[in-house]
């Protein structure tokens, strides 16, 4: 029997003229991401990509586990596929699924019929395929209305498929569709988060981490690069960028009010970030921040901030709360890995009492006693290279 | 005299590989993974890459490989993990009575504190069958634990049937898997069959002694019963043995791609079951479709200790029956049903990627003049 991955497309199907480079698109992610698990053909028609093995060694399972995340695609199921007599596609439905049908109770049958050359129509496909599966299964009842299991039929160009219930795939965008970002991502719970659900957009990422040795230690980085990782399966690969950003730091604590420090601090981040960012041919930056969820992310802190980038500055998750956020990162497995204790360069230097409502003109003042230009450019030159590829 | 072993799956001689990476994890990289400093963080690099190894080689996640002392251990944390965890929602535990005693002596305990125990019965080949697994399977159990492979007598058994089994008997059962004697061997998937827990051990494989792993799938929780400072997520705590779990890691690593091993070890196996066909007196105990692994046989004639010590003093190594049950008589082989002259003859030949033919023509030859110059006494 043979067995192929049937992936149904998302938002794709929506575009107009350019519907063909984002298909395109989709198909080269898609191939990417089945690299080392055996060899596959793929290609795609009547809005349907045909995932098949070319050979026995193909690993289904995991291909279609990592095509779960694959943006693009809002369906997927493995699925038999079969020579088009109705005799035949009864037996393979028999055999293919007697797994989950010997366990549910109710089921139905849909069926869809492109091919108008094959002699039953769509409602006969199902009459004769529910009576069929009924007198092969006796634990099963007929249920149109809310069956435990849909078994469907689809008669096709070039063959039938037959499979059930089909998995939820990651929706979105396909990744390379919606231009190059750089997320400034620290290790905490909302970056990566941010991360994924610019990816989901289309937008392929470059990452900026700013670690604060001897303040910080190679765990927190690493911690990063699993974090990126994870995001990875998502998002494909992507260079990460770490900044050495102690001195920076140490600066910013002998010549700045102590309560400036943050809004300062990050305020270089983000001069930093551009910079790397226009180098990499990214078109914007992209932060975890969330409206109100600390000091320095209040409407006036993000004002001073924001001021210090010339570039658009995106902020995916700054109406969300916090449950929400935590949801995501568990949702795409990187909450694990955030809640890791690990020191980041954003929490060594902590002022006791930071100004929650900042100026910016103050702000600005403070900072003159700084020879910013200097320090960022010594950040970029000193900055450190790590490809990061998805897991397999 | 050379040495001839065929005793591997007893245990195995370590690899160089492993023992060069035991070595250096004990005189360089010797820190304490859960030290903050960049030596406890090179330790703790290493066990991730160990941990890496054993995961991809089971088609699994990092996260879901947890180290422990070897199989013995990885049996014993699964079972009253999941008996325990479980116990609120039924009290059926499925096994068979070919298990190794690291489960049918767990399984006795469990017993004890009031589960039911089903010891499923292979046939004279140690077959167990898809349908006796479904046919026990029912509403209240809680846990069906398999060995992937018998080590005495290698019949597979249909480990992939028992998690099918669970799902339409709409049973919370956990399906846990002993695959000491299949891991580096068979290519095993456990997510994909639907596995919850399965065990392994480094000293099967050309690893080190005293390590081994449990795969536990994502999302399973075991209750733990054993407490300490968290590490391996509070499954096993105790500061981890680095030289040994780093052995294991690159023991997995030079594992041939089990699919081409298993073809060369059918060749062996073949070339031996023709050599030992043509001794009147040898019957097979392994059924042709078992683990090409091991070969197990009665030399009818001789007791199995009297023959093992004769070879012995020839430098030719293999067990009597299996190694941990030493001097008694087969649970396995009474299990299957054998007669008693033949369970008390039962030789057990296991192979390694280090075997060869010639090896097998002189141990064939010993065999012969064995039979025909040891004194025969009533068994």
């Amino acid at each position: 029997m043979k067995e192929i991955i049937l992936l149904k497309l998302g938002e794709v199907v929506l575009k107009g003229l350019n519907r063909r480079s984002f298909e395109e698109t989709l198909l080269k992610n898609i191939r990417r991401r089945l690299d080392g698990l055996g060899s596959f053909e793929v290609h795609e028609r009547q809005s349907t990509i045909y995932v098949t093995p070319r050979d026995e060694d193909a690993d289904l399972f995991t291909a279609q586990e990592r095509l779960s995340k694959v943006f693009g695609i809002a369906s997927l199921t493995r699925a038999c596929e079969v020579g088009k007599k109705m005799e035949t596609i009864l037996d393979a439905a028999a055999e293919y699924l007697r797994g989950p049908l010997s366990a549910v109770k109710t089921f139905k049958v849909e069926s869809k019929r492109s091919d108008k050359q094959f002699p039953l129509n769509s409602p006969q496909i199902c009459k004769e395929a529910g009576g069929y599966l009924l007198s092969k299964f006796p634990n099963l009842r007929v249920d149109v209305n809310h069956p435990d299991y849909t078994v469907r039929i689809e008669v096709r160009d070039a063959a039938a498929y037959v499979h059930g219930n089909a998995e939820r795939g990651a929706g979105g965008i396909p990744v390379g569709t919606g231009g190059k970002a750089a997320i400034l991502i620290s290790g905490g719970i909302d970056s990566p988060v941010a991360a994924w659900m610019m990816a989901r957009r289309g937008v392929e990422l470059t990452a900026v981490h700013f670690a604060s040795p001897p303040y910080t230690s190679e765990r927190a980085e690493q911690k990063v690069r699993d974090l990126l990782t994870k995001v990875g399966a998502y998002a494909g690969r992507m260079t990460m960028f770490t900044v050495p950003f102690a001195k920076v730091q140490e600066q910013i604590m002998a010549n700045c009010p102590e309560e400036l420090f943050t809004v300062i601090m990050r305020r270089l981040m983000m001069r930093c970030a551009e910079k790397i960012a226009r180098n990499e041919g990214c078109g914007a930056l992209i932060t975890g921040e969330s409206l109100g969820q600390v000091a320095s992310q209040t409407l006036e802190a993000i004002v001073c901030t924001d001021a210090a980038a010339n570039m658009p500055v995106f902020r995916p998750l700054i109406g969300m709360d916090k449950r929400e956020i935590v949801e995501i990162s568990s949702r795409i497995d990187t909450y694990e890995l955030s809640i890791q204790p690990y020191e980041d360069c954003c929490t060594v230097f902590t002022p006791k009492h930071p100004r929650t409502k900042p100026a910016l003109k103050y702000v600005e003042k403070a900072e003159e006693a700084l020879d910013c230009a200097a320090l960022v450019d010594e950040c970029v030159a000193n900055v450190k290279k790590t490809p990061i590829t998805p897991l397999g | 005299m050379s040495e001839l072993y065929f005793d591997n799956s007893s245990t195995t001689r370590v690899c160089r590989e492993a023992a060069e990476k035991v070595m250096e994890t004990m005189t360089e990289n010797y820190g304490n993974p859960s030290s903050l400093h960049s030596l406890g963080f090179r330790a703790e690099r290493a066990m991730d890459e160990a941990r890496a190894a054993v995961a991809a080689r089971l088609g699994a996640e990092k996260e879901e490989i947890y180290f422990t002392s070897g199989g013995t251990e990885s049996n014993n944390i699964a079972l009253f993990g999941a008996a325990h965890a479980l116990k609120k929602r039924g009290n059926h535990i499925v096994t068979t009575q070919i298990e190794h005693p690291s489960v049918l002596n767990v399984m006795k305990r469990l017993e004890q504190e009031g589960f039911r125990v089903t010891y499923l019965k292979p046939d004279s080949f140690g077959h167990i069958t898809a349908e006796q697994i479904t046919g026990a399977v029912n509403g209240e159990t809680i846990l069906v634990s398999l060995m992937c492979v018998n080590n005495e007598v290698g019949s597979i058994l249909p480990v992939e049937a028992a998690a099918q089994a669970v799902r339409a008997a709409g049973s919370p059962a956990l399906v846990h898997v002993d695959a000491v004697q299949a891991f580096g061997k068979l290519p095993l998937r456990p997510r994909q069959a639907g596995i919850d827990l399965m065990s392994v051990s480094a000293h099967k494989i050309h690893g080190p002694k005293g390590v081994g792993a449990l795969y536990v799938r994502r999302g399973v929780h075991l209750e733990p019963h054993v407490f300490g400072g968290g590490q391996e997520k509070n499954l096993r705590p105790g500061t981890e043995g680095m030289p040994l779990i780093a052995g294991f890691g690159a023991a997995v690593g030079a594992l041939p791609e089990a699919r081409a091993e298993l073809r060369t070890m059918e060749e062996l196996n073949a070339y031996c079951r023709g050599k030992l066909e043509t001794i009147p007196e040898v019957t097979f105990n392994s059924a042709p479709d078992a683990l090409p692994y091991i070969l197990n046989f009665s030399a009818v004639g001789v007791r199995a200790e009297t023959m093992l010590h004769f070879l012995s003093d020839r430098g030719i190594y293999l067990s009597s029956g299996s190694a941990c049950s030493r001097g008694r008589e087969s649970h396995v082989l009474s299990a299957m049903g054998l007669a008693r002259e033949r369970i008390a003859s039962a030789l057990r030949l296991s192979f390694s990627r280090y075997n060869t033919k010639e090896e097998i023509d002189v141990f064939a030859g010993a065999l012969r003049e064995g039979l025909s110059g040891l004194t025969r006494r009533p068994l």
